[in-house]
């Protein structure tokens, strides 16, 4: 199970890091979305991946019968999802105010802040 | 079987009891004052008069919780809180240790004298959008991310001053600095991305995320599991948060585009996150594997100095010269964490600290300029020598610091780093060091003899005044900036227990674990 999972994330990855590789911002935004869900699919498998193994230590006996699924990075991917949900939400404004300012969604064409053709700095008075 | 499950369950052994002391909330302390605060002002939207006031009073307290925390730190060892009352490593800790402390308590100063400068600088349209709120939501960030005691936590500390940073660098809404933004934004977002990714192999391997417990485990685990890809991953997405070369280009094309006040608020603070989260993974917790990544970290400290300052060589635009130069001080902090020991680390605390002052400065100078000089080109730039003296002596004074010349607080850090790394034979790091410290005074220097110095051609002449807000701020941290250099003692004293502290964290895990924990 564990091995599939770790196929999935690793296809993740490579999907986003191809988008994000893309000069265009909206590709560039789908990557950084798949990039969000790889690394909590990948500390969702960290956890370990067991099906109907409620992590309760019954009573009498100092540890787990059997291996159960870690609830902490469940809970660590919960917060991870609403933070890259809201950084999503933001950047998609952003992107879309940019597109509107701007007039163009290639980041290649994005000078305005580092112009092309600068002058260079005096040489002397 | 149902009783089990009952209120009558015994936690006791997993819940603090005693009640935490007076000074234990010291720690908690700066990260709710400035969320309350923050809070306080979103609340008063309507009243954006009363902004300016709420944030001063609410930095200046910042400033004497964090100088009490630093007090009490520096006379009793680290300090911890847990929350929730679960006992560490359930529970997150809140610890602040020397090296926490003195970050935590320079940031709160810089922040304080930029929300004095941010008075002349902020407009009310700034003030609708929320520049004072997000200000103080920013400091909750960099508090809580100098405090915590929980990689985890370290990362939601991350994202809040990011979020926060990202309010204030679009605050404007130009062309300029949405295009700033979205390279910020996009690329800090993968750093955090990438630290996370490391946060949850660090968790797969460890299986604990408070950092005295992570000290502890990683002894017993060197063999066995693989800690030198973990703390390179770490690495990597601190350096990228500290802007070092080759992932630094975010902050030349952001920093430039916002508010003169953001510009000196980034340019001081969140750089310097990054490097105290370096410090603090690479020496606390992985102190072995620091020394075998040390050789990579080395080589990108040194290419950091130098393409930042050969970065700053070529431009015309103030702010922009000033975002390469604080790269090229990134480098320096990443030769000292490479070349480890109580110089190296030291060494790297202290650049840290004389560079959030420092920076934090020449941006102040860098608006003053713009606002006497109506140009952030140094090419157009002149004659302000005529227009305010004081204000050129100032400039002048944290262009000689910035470049590391005495009796500046540039001069010792410098010093500690070229013999540390002189000390363990690295004389090429020791050659970087110098040749970053030259390069910086050719391009401090030419940014003064033509802005400054240079007789002004149009518009010059008659001197003017600037008013005790606009000037009072550059005074004051130049005047820190002197005294350092001047009387370095108690800061150094401070800062080699800091770098003691780190590099032997015995303090720190007992402090999280009073009774030698589990």
């Amino acid at each position: 199970m564990e091995a599939w999972f770790a196929l999935l994330v690793g296809i993740f990855f490579s999907v986003a890091v191809y988008l994000m590789l893309s000069k265009f911002i909206i590709r560039v935004l789908l990557g950084v979305a798949v990039l969000g869900n790889a690394v909590n699919l990948l500390i969702f498998t960290g956890g370990r991946l067991t099906r109907g193994v409620p992590p309760v230590i019954p009573e009498g006996a100092g540890a787990l019968a059997a291996p159960a699924a870690n609830a902490l990075p469940q809970a660590l991917i919960l917060t991870a999802i609403v933070i890259s949900f809201s950084f999503f939400a933001f950047l998609l404004v952003l992107s879309w105010r940019a597109y509107n300012e701007l007039a163009t969604d290639n980041t290649d064409e994005m000078r305005v802040a580092e112009p092309v053709n600068e002058p260079v700095p005096p040489l002397g008075y | 079987m149902a009783a089990s499950i009952s209120p009558s369950a015994d936690l006791s052994a997993a819940l603090v009891h005693a009640l935490p002391t007076a000074a234990a909330w010291l720690v908690i302390l700066p990260v709710a004052w400035c969320l309350a605060i923050g809070a306080l002002l979103v609340m008063l939207r309507r009243p954006i008069g009363l902004h300016p006031t709420i944030t001063i009073i609410g930095l200046a307290g910042l400033v004497l919780i964090d100088g009490l925390l630093l007090r009490e730190v520096a006379e009793n060892g680290p300090l911890t809180m847990v929350m929730g009352r679960w006992l560490p490593p359930f529970g997150i800790a809140f610890t602040a240790d020397l090296a926490g402390a003195l970050f935590a308590f320079t940031a709160a100063l810089v922040a304080l004298v930029a929300g004095v400068f941010s008075l002349a600088d902020v407009n009310d349209s700034g003030r609708r959008y929320g520049f004072y709120p997000l200000l103080m939501l920013l400091m909750a960030g960099v508090s809580g991310a100098f405090l915590t005691g929980d990689v985890f936590n370290l990362y939601v500390w991350f994202e809040v001053l990011l979020i926060s940073s990202f309010g204030l660098l679009v605050l404007g809404s130009e062309p300029e600095q949405i295009d700033g933004t979205v390279k910020y934004g996009f690329l800090n977002l993968v750093a955090t991305t990438l630290f996370l990714i490391a946060t949850g192999y660090l968790y797969a391997v460890l299986g604990t995320l408070n950092m005295a417990d992570i000290a502890k485990k990683a002894e017993g685990l060197r063999n066995s599991a693989p800690l030198v890809t973990l703390a390179g991953l770490f690495m990597l997405a601190f350096a990228m948060k500290a802007a070092a070369f080759p992932v630094n280009f975010w902050l030349p094309a952001s920093y430039h585009t916002p508010r003169v006040v953001v510009s000196a608020l980034f340019g001081g603070l969140l750089t310097k996150v990054g490097v105290y989260a370096l410090v603090r993974v690479m020496v606390m917790l992985f102190p072995v594997e620091r020394e075998e990544l040390s050789f990579v970290l080395a080589v990108a400290g040194a290419l950091t100095m130098i393409v930042g300052v050969l970065g700053a060589l070529a431009q015309t635009d103030f702010r922009r010269i000033l975002g390469y130069l604080i790269v090229s001080g990134i480098g320096s902090m990443l030769a000292g964490i490479a070349v480890g020991g109580p110089g190296g680390i030291g060494g790297a605390i202290f650049y840290a600290l004389h560079s959030m002052l420092v920076m934090t400065g020449l941006y102040f100078a860098s608006g003053i300029a713009m606002r006497l000089g109506a140009s952030s080109s140094i090419a157009s730039l002149a004659g302000l020598y005529r227009r305010h003296a004081g204000f050129t002596a100032l400039t002048l004074m944290l262009c000689f610091a910035v470049s590391g010349l005495p009796p500046f607080s540039g001069f010792w850090p410098k010093v500690m780093l070229v013999k540390a790394a002189l000390d363990i034979g690295a004389w090429w790091l020791a050659a970087a060091l110098l040749l970053a410290g030259f390069l910086t005074t050719i391009v401090t220097g030419r940014l003064f003899l033509l802005a400054f110095w240079r007789e002004g051609t149009h518009a010059a002449g008659e001197a003017v005044s600037l008013s005790p807000a606009t000037l009072g701020p550059l005074a004051v941290l130049t005047g820190l900036t002197l005294l350092i250099g001047l009387y370095p003692e108690p800061l150094l004293a401070l800062i080699q227990n800091a770098a003691a502290g780190l590099a032997e964290p015995s303090a720190y895990v007992n402090s999280v674990f009073p009774g030698g924990g589990p």
